[in-house]
């Protein structure tokens, strides 16, 4: 069957699984964010016991043609320890909220992550040479007796084993009273942005000691709080420009020329909502969940708890596209009210050119829509499609009446097992999928 | 958050089939969780998505001592009994002034990632 996601021939086939295959979840182990870098050789996740663990892709070889470059681990740290806010009594997760590469300089790679509170930039570097032959020390490191050293010699580099070091060269910290959602960097890759429930800061990456306040949309009266900001996001080319949603399925895109303090919008997205389908339901699947630009700066994207929407950006008045990630929850709002499910944040992505777009679902289904053909698919990201290069085979939720073989009834779905992080590599059809505790890569067929 | 006016309405309504007729629920599968909503808790806020939502998002994360209520409880508990603790300690709830003894332990330092071979 033809795939989605480019060209008529393509199959999305399993490729590698990461992590462990148990029964009992640690919640630490649970992966909060994944992101590709910009060659796409790098990719990272983010747990919640606030672990970095990045894999690199390995080059193709010739002698094994047939598997394409593989994601093997390149370097783990911790990025985040719980802290505890004494003040207040409350305990600061160290779950990794977001993390965003930046784009290369120079040998070594950079990467913001951050938790609720505090944006750490790491520095991951190689060291593959060592200098041996030093006159003041040994080679075990201890020092020589100056005395006893009567001749000078000149420390030769020598090869040793590939060494990657990570290490935290700025900490951002204390800039935010509520609860960190997104960071996203800037087009002119000396600032970023940071986002919690109320408020948005600009940082310059080189400074820790100040940010300028952007956004505040803190009410003077808390009673009066009707909306909390929910993502935000820098658009990819013009650094004046960002965008931020709402818990009330509105987004506002920002220009930082017009004033020092963006709490006036440029330009208001929203959809007009059909009065007759109004419930006590609309707000809260409303909310926006994600919102990201497509590569070409032209559109963005925003996901809700039922739907992912494709805005243009010159049209504020509804999308250009809307499509249903799982309509058939409509009809169970009412216990996924109960459980907490309706307060899931998936998030979405684009493909690197912008034809198709990607989501979570649960029952560890994803979802994937291309944008020219119209054509979507369900796809399971689970052990048991899990050989090399297997195929993986389009899934079927039945929403009523006669279930058809291999088709799942929406109340056989298992709402522990969402996917709610996945990332697309920015040139190929690779994408990466987070399921829980496990890390699935799938790949497109090679013909 | 402005209602749109009757001809955008119409318009609409051209692309969704449903008309709404207030009698058949099953036309509209959300009218139908929102009776099942109410019906289980009638007392649930007239302001849906609103206000208790959002402060609760705000005030994520567990409260684990506050020493001005401990030392207050304690002072307290020289003239009557306060619940203690429960079977799980872990859990604190209610009336209950959680004391130094009662709080979970910290959390470990971590192992390596699973995702690592």
């Amino acid at each position: 069957m033809a795939g989605v996601g480019g060209g008529n021939d393509f199959q999305w086939c399993f490729s590698q699984v990461k992590g462990a295959i148990d029964e009992d979840v640690a919640e630490a182990d649970i992966i909060s964010t994944v992101e590709f870098n910009y060659s796409g050789d790098l990719l990272a996740t983010g747990d919640k016991g606030g672990r970095v663990v990045i894999f690199q892709r390995e080059q193709e070889s010739k002698n094994r043609p047939l598997s394409r470059g593989e994601y093997n681990v390149y370097s783990t740290f911790q990025s985040h320890e719980p802290e505890f806010d004494y003040l207040k009594s409350l305990e600061i997760e160290e779950k990794i909220n977001k993390i965003r590469w930046l784009p290369q300089q120079n040998a070594a790679h950079f990467l913001l992550s951050t938790n609720d509170k505090t944006i750490k930039l790491w520095k991951i570097s190689e060291r593959d040479k060592r200098a041996e032959g030093y006159n003041l020390k040994d080679e075990d490191g201890r020092l020589r007796d100056p005395f006893r050293i009567t001749s000078l010699r000149v420390p030769v580099l020598m090869p040793m084993d590939l060494m990657v070091e990570a290490s935290p060269r700025r900490i951002f910290a204390n800039a935010h009273t509520y609860h960190i959602n997104s960071i996203s960097i800037n087009s002119d890759h000396e600032t970023y942005l940071s986002a919690d429930d109320l408020r948005i800061n600009l940082w310059h990456l080189e400074i820790t000691d100040r940010s300028f306040n952007i956004v505040d949309i803190k009410p003077a009266n808390m009673e009066e709080l009707t909306e909390v900001i929910t993502a935000a996001e820098c658009h990819p080319h013009q650094c004046n420009v960002f965008v931020y949603s709402s818990s009330k399925g509105t987004i506002r895109l920002c220009d930082m020329r017009a004033a020092a303090l963006c709490d006036r919008h440029s330009k208001f997205f929203e959809e007009p909502e059909d009065p007759s389908s109004r419930s006590f339901f609309s707000e809260i699947i409303s909310s926006i969940s994600d919102v990201k630009f497509s590569h070409s700066g032209r559109y963005m994207m925003t996901r809700d708890y039922l739907s992912v929407k494709v805005w243009d950006l010159n049209m504020e008045n509804r999308p250009v596209e809307t499509y249903q990630v799982h309509e058939y929850l409509r009809s169970k709002l009412c216990s996924l009210y109960e459980n907490d499910c309706i307060f899931d944040k998936f998030e979405c992505c684009w493909n690197g050119s912008d034809s198709a777009i990607m989501t979570g679902s649960y029952n560890n289904f994803f979802r994937m829509f291309d944008r020219n053909t119209r054509r979507d698919i369900t796809l399971e990201a689970s052990r048991e499609n899990s050989k090399p290069r297997a195929m993986l085979k389009p899934r079927k939720v039945c929403t009523g009446g006669k279930r058809k073989k291999d088709e799942i009834s929406v109340d056989s779905l298992d709402f522990n097992k969402k996917i709610l992080h996945t990332a697309w590599h920015p040139k190929e059809n690779v994408i990466a999928v987070a399921a829980t505790n496990n890390l699935y890569i799938f790949q497109d067929k090679i013909n | 958050m402005s209602s749109p006016d009757n001809q955008d309405t119409e318009a609409i309504s051209e692309q969704s089939d449903e008309r709404q007729d207030p009698q058949d629920t099953n036309s509209n599968p959300v009218k139908t969780e929102e009776a099942k909503l109410k019906a289980k808790y009638p007392n649930l806020g007239q302001k849906p998505g609103g206000s208790s939502f959002l402060m609760k998002r705000l005030q994520k994360g567990q409260k684990y001592f506050d020493s001005g209520d401990y030392q207050m409880a304690k002072a307290k508990m020289k003239n009557m009994q306060l619940p203690v603790a429960g079977p799980d300690k872990n859990l604190v709830t209610g009336d209950h002034i959680p004391t130094p003894q009662d709080l979970p332990q910290r959390k470990q330092s971590l192992v390596t990632s699973k995702l690592v071979g």
